[in-house]
């Protein structure tokens, strides 16, 4: 795991200070702090309706945040456009059923978007940059496959070897592997810790799954109904004193072979 | 979706393209031969029905094809759902509405060479898809299905409003508006193509600047914001360009419906997503269908004439129905 590689500078690469988001009437976000450095591995974990993706959408500017400030490398995110943004930071989606009728390789192309001007052709680099996206996620067999008729797991990969096109540094994955089976969970998670360490990506990821969250990532920010209920290193949070107090519920932790903490399964005995 | 399968189509439409041009204004009530026509033989009626009537009604028919076809693939495109075009919600009724009050009204102005009738049906296509996309984004969460029901609800207050305007209207003026809205290509001379021409390059050229956007809307309005694109800004834009294109065939034709919905549809199953190469096709099979309908809709019954909105919703409407039962509203 990565230990937050310093870049010479304090200045995080994505800073949430005291942001409130609305939907209508309804508080969704109250206050929310947290920060992401360079290289880092953050967890974002919490009851349904805590309002994790909403975190995560106001992160990327996909949401309009009512009070509070985002920084993206020192300067608010509203400073920057939008392709500049992309470029830095790249949201993925849960890999759902929604129709995606396009060749695997133009789907990963088009995350170079942000890098093209509106007239200009996709250029060679462009190119370069999606087969070793491609490459680097495992998807380069499902090069000529249309994304649709792909399954979840390799399609969660796709929309990871998109982001890594796209260039950017910070990757905000929305429940990346909810709904894959075990093969293909830690296939994912795998892809994303390498890319963590290889290439100094720094993630944030939203997670129902507990052990997870504590054992890929470095840091786990756990909501509660919109507020930041715990943030800190990951190992610290295999406890019912924090877990517990997040999601109402007494947990049975085990210990691994490492020393390190885990979820225990319930039910059976 | 296979190269040569996309190349296939896209040469067949030009050859077809060719073939509208150089034969559809031969035929009609009188049909002529090309050797007449080149060789100068014909009467100076028939060669004024030819050069004056026959030409430029064709033309007409290639520009508002093209128009509706590539307005109707952006919309589609724009909302994921085929049956989402300008027609289904309502913008196509919005502008009626605008260009029949600007001669209920009287307005005979033009500015820039633009007539009034279009500069209103341009507005009236601006208003409708205002509202129908202001409702829709008034609900917490965008819903293709709430704006498919505002779309019928806008289409439906336009059109209550332009019966109002017809019953005010003598009998005579009814008339007008009532054959206007049945859609219709019969015009003499050039004016038409002329008024109508610079609205539609105008629009499509920012359609075709769009092409790259379009695609990633395809995927999902979170996943193309995420990738760069301003969601909210190209959405105005295409609206902008849509309403001008449609308010210019509005104005100039009538509505004319289902053209925007099956042209691109049918080159979507066909040669797949990719607007770099759907947009030309749509404009292609667009122009050629509405031309070729149109040779039909003089020709069937001729010396009577069938208006062509009625010719291309008799083949629109079970279109509709087939893709209604394909599911086609869970896909774009």
């Amino acid at each position: 795991m990565n230990m937050q590689a310093n870049t010479g500078s304090d200045t995080p690469l994505l800073e949430v200070a005291d942001i409130e988001v609305r939907f209508g009437r309804k508080i969704v976000l109250h206050s929310v702090s947290a920060r992401i450095d360079h290289g880092a591995h953050v967890a974002v974990i919490g009851p349904n309706g805590a309002g994790k993706s909403t975190l995560l959408k106001a992160m990327d500017g996909l949401l309009q945040t009512s009070a509070g400030e985002i920084r993206l490398k020192g300067r608010p995110l509203a400073s920057w456009s939008r392709k500049e943004i992309a470029r830095m930071v790249s949201y993925v989606p849960q890999a759902d059923g929604r129709v995606l009728p396009f060749p695997a390789r133009d789907f990963v192309l088009m995350g170079r978007y942000p890098h093209l001007s509106p007239l200009s052709a996709v250029r060679p680099e462009d190119r370069a940059a999606a087969d070793d996206a491609m490459r680097v996620t495992g998807t380069l067999q499902f090069v000529d496959r249309r994304v649709d008729t792909l399954s979840g797991g390799e399609r969660q990969k796709l929309f990871i070897a998109a982001a890594i096109a796209q260039g950017a540094e910070l990757l905000l994955l929305d429940e990346p592997t909810t709904f894959l089976d075990p093969k293909h969970q830690a296939d994912v998670l795998g892809v994303l810790a390498k890319l963590n360490r290889e290439r100094g990506v720094s993630l944030l990821t939203v997670t129902h799954d507990v052990n997870a969250a504590a054992l890929w990532a470095d840091r786990v920010l756990a909501l509660r109904e919109g507020r930041v209920a715990w943030f800190g290193p990951a190992g610290d949070a295999m406890d019912n004193a924090v877990l517990g107090a997040v999601f109402d519920h007494e947990f049975r932790f085990g210990v691994r072979d490492d020393g390190r903490r885990f979820v225990l399964p319930e039910g059976g005995a | 979706m296979s190269r040569s399968r996309t190349a296939t189509f896209l040469v067949g439409l030009l050859a077809a393209l060719a073939l509208t041009v150089l034969l559809a204004p031969l035929a009609g009530m009188k049909g002529y031969l090309p050797w007449d026509v080149l060789s100068g033989s014909l009467t100076s009626v028939d060669e004024g029905i030819f050069w004056k009537v026959r030409v430029p009604r064709v033309l007409l028919a290639l520009v508002a094809g093209a128009a509706l076809a590539l307005s109707g693939m952006t919309f589609q495109s724009m909302f994921r759902n085929a049956l989402a075009t300008p027609y289904t919600l309502g913008v196509a009724s919005g502008g009626s509405f605008g260009a029949a009050l600007t001669v209920k009204l009287g307005f005979t102005f033009s500015i820039a060479g633009l007539p009034a009738s279009s500069l209103g049906a341009f507005l009236g296509c601006l208003l409708a898809v205002t509202l129908v996309y202001g409702v829709t984004r008034l609900k917490q969460g965008f819903s293709t299905a709430t704006m498919l029901l505002a779309g019928v609800a806008v289409g439906f207050l336009f059109s209550s409003l332009l019966m109002f305007l017809q019953y005010m209207s003598d009998f005579a003026e009814t008339f007008r508006i009532v054959r206007w809205l049945m859609g219709g290509l019969d015009v003499v001379g050039y004016r038409h193509v002329l008024e109508l021409l610079p609205l539609v390059l105008v629009g499509a050229a920012a359609v075709f600047l769009h092409l790259r956007e379009l695609n990633l809307l395809v995927t999902g309005d979170d996943l193309a914001a995420g990738r760069g694109v301003d969601v909210t800004a190209v959405r105005r834009r295409l609206f902008f360009a849509t309403s001008l294109m449609v308010g210019g065939v509005v104005a100039a034709c009538g509505p004319i419906g289902f053209v925007g919905m099956m042209a691109p549809h049918i080159c979507r199953l066909i040669i797949g997503a990719d607007h770099r190469l759907l947009a030309p096709a749509a404009v292609l099979l667009g122009a050629v269908f509405l031309a070729v309908c149109d040779t039909v809709a003089r020709t069937l019954i001729a010396p009577a004439e069938i208006p062509v909105g009625v010719i291309t919703a008799l083949l629109g409407g079970p279109f509709f129905l087939w893709l209604l039962t394909r599911g086609a509203s869970e896909r774009a």
